[in-house]
């Protein structure tokens, strides 16, 4: 299973190192990331595979969010099937 | 395939947080028709037993799906067999204890509505008919959850008028019972033309005799989307708004398809359809006024709604299409009064009237939706605005349905408050004019030539 997590706020040091050292610990491989800056937003789009056998996409929500918190940005993780049913016929 | 496009994770979550694209409804269908027993207590306890089995999942099925999917899914809610054809075979007279049952299982299995104390009278009544509509009023103040509906009409039988006339007295007894709550009774009683089998949305929602033991129906939403499309493109012309309309119904319809096929596979039960409505809520921002509005209206409900009416509900029907394998239930734009900011302004400014909204009801699905009118409003002028309106259903092949508040003890102009999704409504004003004469004729209206295909 992939999902997409999707990081929007302010830029500041160490967003990337912070969410994807948490995304190790949490044994979620990164397959793809892509950054931008926006008007001084950070934008950030990481494609994902969780590596446990049956992920907990509510738990990584959770735990993302409260990583999101810390840093003061906000921080989504959805299910990958979402963009793909939205945007491709 | 490529990795994600920023621009496209952007505009879903810009469309989910800000413009309250949402699943309204993941409704599970329901067959109680091997519940019939002689026994209305036995009945009862089947019925019971049988809701909250399979039912049992759906609600917290549905919540793991939101968190996944990270898109909001509103309501979870059951539709069931008409209950008039499952009541029936018991003996007996009253029918309140079953609707008593529905409430206490919805309950039980967390659904905030269950749809289905229904009898499909068009051509006539079955003793369990009568008995069934004769009982709504108390079931309706009685139950919190419960929600009803009757079929009065259909293309094919035309309007059985003795029907229409009961539901007229049904609605004033229903408010009259409920007077303590503004009459909210009636905002869970839909009286249909041409009902659908398969609707996911509430009131109206019952599983038709045609459909299978168990399914998963889903209604999507997104009003506010189409809104913010529209508001992009002020200058174009109306070609370039119908095609902005179709691309955005096309998106909102493949997270209900999606979102269906996910309920569908977790629970173990078949995807029926997905209903392509917009359903609007009294939230800013979710409204289908404010679409027409956007169109170019100075107010919803002046010259012109009709038109743009037809427009959007065509346009969303044509961009959903392609988007879902089975479309089906209401598929079409919504009109609810008390539950639309826009209509609840328009109405609260006094330019919309209740003429008005029935000839707009003509292009859009569903019809006169969440009505207040003033509570000393005759039975009789009741049914005779479910009589027009169920002719324009019968006449248009198209499912129309009436579901008018006569606010106890208030008068045009004062505000109506249902709370939650049913919303607020000032009351309409209705003509004064006596209709008493056509309804007391009662009888059935033939159905028309365009029932007669074959």
């Amino acid at each position: 299973m992939k999902a997409v997590i999707s990081v929007l706020g302010k830029d500041r040091v160490g967003i990337i190192a912070r969410v994807s050292s948490y995304l190790a610990e949490q044994q979620v491989n990164i397959l793809d990331i892509s950054q931008t800056i926006l008007q001084d937003y950070f934008v950030m789009i990481m494609l994902v595979e969780p590596l446990a056998p049956d992920p907990d996409l509510p738990a990584l929500a959770r735990g993302l969010s409260a990583v999101g918190e810390s840093l003061g940005v906000q921080i989504n993780i959805q299910h990958e099937a979402v963009f793909t049913a939205m945007h491709r016929v | 395939m490529r990795f994600v496009d920023t621009a496209e994770v952007i505009e879903t979550l810009h469309m989910i947080q800000v413009e309250n694209l949402d699943i309204r409804t993941i409704t599970m269908g329901i067959s109680l028709l091997d519940c019939a027993a002689e026994s209305g207590t036995e009945a009862r306890r089947r019925i019971y037993d049988k809701v909250t089995r399979l039912a049992e999942r759906l609600a917290p099925v549905g919540e793991a799906i939101s968190q996944e999917f990270g898109i909001p899914i509103i309501n979870k809610r059951v539709a069931v067999t008409p209950l008039a054809l499952v009541a029936g075979a018991c003996a007996d007279e009253r029918y309140v204890a079953f609707a008593e049952t529905l409430d206490r299982a919805a309950k039980e299995i967390g659904v905030n509505f269950i749809g289905g104390f229904s009898a499909l009278v068009h051509k006539g009544y079955t003793a369990g008919d009568r008995r069934l509509i004769a009982s709504i009023p108390e079931a309706l103040a009685t139950t919190e959850r419960v929600c009803s509906s009757v079929n009065v009409a259909t293309t094919r039988a035309g309007i059985n008028m003795d029907a229409v006339r009961e539901m007229g007295e049904v609605i004033a007894q229903t408010a009259a019972l409920t007077a303590d709550r503004d009459g909210v009774g009636c905002a869970k009683l839909v009286v249909f033309a041409n009902a659908a089998e398969d609707n996911p949305f509430m009131a109206g929602a019952f599983h038709g005799v045609g459909e299978p033991e168990c399914c998963i129906n889903v209604g999507v939403s997104g009003p506010g989307v189409v809104k913010r499309a529209l508001e992009k493109v002020p200058e174009a012309d109306l070609g370039v708004v119908a095609e902005t309309i179709k691309r955005t119904a096309f998106k909102i319809t493949r997270m209900g398809q999606l979102v269906a096929q996910e309920a569908s596979r977790r629970l173990g039960v078949p995807f029926g359809i997905v209903d392509l409505s917009l359903a609007p809520t009294a939230a800013v921002g979710d409204s289908v006024a404010h679409i027409l509005e956007e169109m170019g209206l100075e107010r919803c409900g002046g010259p012109g709604s009709t038109a743009a009416l037809a427009l959007l509900n065509d346009a969303v029907k044509k961009g959903g299409l392609m988007a879902t394998s089975y479309a089906g239930g209401l598929s079409g734009a919504f009109i609810p009064v008390s539950e639309d900011a826009g209509m609840i302004e328009a109405a609260s400014a006094g330019v919309l009237s209740l003429e008005k909204l029935e000839a707009m009801t003509a292009v859009c699905s569903v019809g006169l939706d969440m009505i207040a009118i003033p509570g000393d409003t005759a039975p009789e002028t009741i049914a005779a605005i479910i009589a027009d309106e169920a002719a324009i259903g019968v006449t248009n092949h198209k499912t129309t349905a009436v579901r008018l508040i006569p606010a106890p003890g208030k008068a045009v102009g004062e505000m109506v408050e249902f709370g939650g999704l049913l919303g607020r409504a000032p009351v309409i004003g209705v003509s004064g004019l006596s209709s008493a004469g056509l309804i007391r004729r009662g009888g059935r209206i033939p159905a028309p030539t365009q029932g007669l295909r074959n």
